[in-house]
């Protein structure tokens, strides 16, 4: 039982290691801009630089844009799947799992070509979307889809959205009050905890920003990353705050629901 | 009845629909609510891929071809790509398997306090998804040439981790800083899975005389192999299709298929379209397979962890 112990501690201590040290040095290399000191020289200076201000405004509305399209998707599909679909829930929860077959970076790729001009009848475009913000939207709710519908999906599995509903049609309940007031509330921790992860998600987005060409954190770190020594450390910094403070936010709301996450990477 | 249930849907039609049974009239509107979303996956996911797969076979002048295909196994770099790809994703989604295991191992049974449970899940939720350009941008600092570590080492023991020939910005490299998002996925999957392991399990097994060693090998082992597999294909897919990390990590020094996707959508590199398209269709049907398996043992797996 002894030894058992200490292997634990150990393996313990290893995978510690590898998740601090990274974030130690992160950390430390931010603070060296100026020779032989520790300052905040590096925040600063990141913190003045308009750009910065402007790539993480321009992430924060595609993360806006995105958790309203995908909370409009997949809540309502999701609720109608259980209370009168099941047949459908696998070959909606399939939909879901498609990012993982299909990498961002092949979706990218496939999507610029087909809407940048390739869906062609009689040899004219019918449907051009590269110049809008369109794809990268789009492509941001299939990235959410698998967390939000898996988050719905376990929310609407604790509550028993038939017998609700009836319940409130029998007492005359019309849908807005169905909505809003019985299935909502009860599935608020289940969307919320959506809600953080895809925030998370796109703040950090890289491959669709970058390939459609549109301004966002990501692109920006990865810019001042090829330019400058310091300040993309402490934005990498920043980057990890932001990511701690929504998954932390998402398992203290979520407290006691097993929760499985990934990323887009 | 047949008049009962027309009458029914009729009644229903632009109000609440009745709680009985739904007609085969009603079926109709059943569909509705789900063509947004089915909609929403044909424009954005089926389309994208179908059209990947069928510019696979288009050659320069919009003609029929197998040449884009046959590149793919006759032309050298993109032999080496897919090669590359390949051994970084299998040796991160193996190493990430086995180090996550022991990690959740040593949270979930190992008899450490209670609390750092919760800190290890919450810190893995956190990590798996601390990845792209920021964690580039951390390992550069904990690894590259001005390092913490690459300098700790060098100032504690005089040792150069660059005398070697080893450097950060290679396969090895690579695989040590998707290592960084692999094993927390691992731990978050295997933690519940460990817990449903019955004690009852164990007690039955040391009731019947068997050792600890027997009741891992035989029961406890042969019940986790479907998730543990399960999941090393999933960190196996997490790798593959990693552009983000590889991108600002290396730019375009490390020959990944991501990364040659992605210069042949910036420009095209391979001076053919159709070369770029078969280029993703490979991963899409090596990530096809991936969860095919993935889905299998995930019904194994859930056959015991109730």
């Amino acid at each position: 039982m002894k030894t058992k112990n200490i292997w634990a501690w150990i393996i313990l201590m290893i995978g510690l290691a590898y998740f601090f040290l990274p974030l130690l040095a992160t950390f430390e290399f931010s603070l060296k801009m100026i020779k032989d000191s520790y300052t905040f020289e590096a925040y600063r200076v990141a913190f003045t630089d308009p750009q910065f201000f402007r790539s993480f405004g321009y992430s924060f509305f595609w993360a806006l844009l995105t958790i309203v399209f995908s909370l409009l998707l997949v809540v309502p599909t999701a609720y109608w799947v259980h209370w009168r679909m099941p047949k459908m829930r696998p070959w909606v929860e399939f939909v879901t799992l498609m990012p993982f077959v299909v990498p961002a970076v092949v979706l990218v790729f496939g999507m610029s070509r087909l809407y940048g001009g390739g869906l062609k009848v009689f040899g004219t475009p019918i449907l051009v979307l590269t110049g809008t913000p369109i794809l990268l939207v789009a492509g941001y709710v299939v990235l959410s889809l698998p967390y939000m519908f898996r988050a719905v999906d376990t929310g609407l599995r604790a509550i028993d959205v038939r017998t609700l509903t009836e319940c409130a049609l029998s007492l005359g309940a019309g849908w807005r009050v169905i909505i809003t007031q019985i299935i909502f509330p009860n599935l608020r921790t289940a969307i919320l905890s959506g809600v953080f992860l895809t925030f998370a998600i796109v703040m950090g987005e890289f491959t669709f920003a970058s390939l459609l060409y549109w301004p966002a954190f990501g692109p920006y770190m990865e810019e001042i990353g090829a330019m400058r020594a310091y300040t993309p450390q402490a934005m990498a910094v920043v980057s990890f705050l932001l990511t701690w403070g929504s998954i932390g936010l998402m398992q203290w709301i979520g407290r006691g629901s097993v929760q499985e996450v990934t990323a887009a990477h | 009845m047949g008049i009962t249930n027309k009458t029914l849907t009729a009644q229903s039609k632009g109000d609440a629909p009745t709680a009985r049974p739904p007609s085969k009239e009603a079926s109709v509107i059943n569909w509705l609510p789900l063509v947004p979303f089915f909609l929403f996956a044909t424009m954005f996911l089926f389309l994208p891929s179908i059209s990947i797969f069928i510019r696979s076979f288009e050659s320069v002048d919009g003609g029929f071809t197998f040449d884009n295909i046959i590149a793919l196994f006759t032309v050298r770099d993109f032999i080496n790509a897919y090669k590359t790809s390949l051994s970084i994703s299998v040796i991160t989604a193996l190493g990430g398997a086995v180090f996550g295991f022991l990690l959740a191992y040593a949270v979930i049974l190992g008899g450490l306090p209670k609390g750092l449970r919760t800190f290890m899940t919450t810190f893995s939720g956190v990590a798996s998804n601390f990845a792209g350009v920021p964690l580039a941008f951390a390992f550069i600092a904990t690894m590259g040439n001005a390092g913490l570590v690459t300098r700790w080492l060098e100032n504690a023991f005089g040792f150069d981790i660059h005398a070697g020939g080893f450097t950060i910005y290679s396969i090895t490299g690579l695989s040590i800083v998707y290592m960084y998002f692999q094993f927390p996925l691992m731990v978050l999957i295997m933690a519940p899975a460990l817990d449903g392991l019955h004690q009852e399990w164990n007690e039955a097994c040391a009731n019947l005389g068997g050792t600890n060693w027997q009741y891992w090998r035989y029961i406890a082992f042969p019940i986790l192999l479907p998730s543990l597999l399960g999941t090393a294909i999933l960190l196996f897919g997490n790798a593959f299709g990693a552009y983000a990390t590889a991108y600002a990590f290396s730019g375009s020094f490390i020959n990944l298929v991501p990364i040659l996707i992605g210069a042949q959508m910036q420009g095209d590199v391979l001076f053919n379209p159709g070369l770029g398209n078969a280029l993703a269709l490979g991963m899409i049907v090596i990530m096809s397979f991936s969860m095919i398996g993935y889905i299998s043992l995930q019904r194994r797996a859930a056959r015991w962890l109730r």
